[in-house]
């Protein structure tokens, strides 16, 4: 079947995590063959994706996990026993 | 399970059996997940680290509620969103906002943009920090309900299981936001990707099929 650009949109989401039927994975690759607009669509979708997961992209404050612990710390100090049994 | 998750199973055992120090090893891997939830909903540095370190003091006060039936990344990451969410309310009602006035119907545009002179994003392009800087910006920019399941899906990849099971929704309405989620990002960095990408000539002739 041939498909339309604007149908192939509605499914880039799916494809990225490949969970389409093998019939319409099928008629999508083929579209994306000819389609330079849907192949430059579904290729910055999947680089905004890889650039989404990359660990720099989003950078914990210095001194957080040093922060966190201390608290921790303190918590577990006060409330010593088992959890959800506060001393 | 794997071997992973049977040693933090171990593990959790010890420390409701008394162990209490070895919360801090529990909880080492998780750190960064459950800062950057709360981040990217509240937008806040400081209030996403405060709310950071009440979810892991909940999570130890609640360990025992902890059923084995889930991961406890995804039992984690709960309480994070809640707590997100919960933060996230209480600003917008002093700002006289509702959290659920956000387009769910299909009236909404949710299709990609089309890239006018892009052939691929040349790498280079995708390392500049100023690219990361846009994206961070994207995503704050979209609706609460798509940047919750944007986050946990393609930030910190949880399967669309998991992320159904934090958020409280159904596995449909995770894929249709998620797409929502994706698409409206792709318009948002599409100018940035335009000027990223070298020209292209003598294409147009065939756009649209």
């Amino acid at each position: 079947m041939k498909l339309e650009c604007k149908h192939v949109w509605e499914h880039i989401s799916e494809y990225l995590d490949q969970q389409l039927d093998a019939k319409l994975l099928k008629d999508i690759e083929n579209h994306l063959e000819n389609c330079e607009v849907c192949s430059a669509i579904l290729d910055s979708t999947r680089n905004i994706l890889v650039l989404t997961a990359d660990d720099r992209t989003y950078e914990l404050p210095v001194g957080y996990s040093e922060r966190l612990h201390k608290r921790l710390e303190k918590t577990l100090r006060e409330e010593k026993g088992s959890p959800e049994k506060p001393a | 399970m794997g071997v992973a998750a049977e040693q933090e199973k171990a593990l959790i055992g010890r420390i409701l059996a008394g162990e209490t120090e070895l919360f801090h090893e529990l909880i080492r891997p998780y750190e960064r997940m459950v800062y950057l939830t709360i981040l990217t909903m509240v937008r806040n540095e400081a209030e996403a680290e405060d709310g950071a370190q009440e979810v892991m003091i909940n999570a130890f006060r609640h360990l025992k509620s902890f059923r084995g039936d889930a991961k406890f990344s995804t039992w984690l990451v709960t309480i994070a969103m809640n707590e997100a969410r919960q933060r996230l309310r209480k600003a917008k009602m002093s700002a006289q906002e509702s959290l659920d006035e956000v387009p769910e119907g299909k009236e909404g545009d949710f299709t990609p943009a089309v890239l006018t002179d892009w052939r691929e994003i040349p790498s280079e392009a995708l390392e500049k920090k100023e690219m990361r800087q846009k994206l961070r910006e994207a995503v704050e920019q979209l609706p609460p309900i798509y940047r919750e399941v944007l986050v946990l899906r393609d930030l910190e990849e949880l399967n669309q299981e998991e992320t159904a099971s934090a958020l409280g929704i159904s596995v449909t309405l995770v894929k249709v936001r998620l797409h929502r989620a994706r698409m409206m990002l792709q318009k948002l960095l599409a100018p940035y990707l335009n000027s990223a990408a070298p020209a292209k000539k003598g294409f147009f002739g065939r756009m649209f099929q």
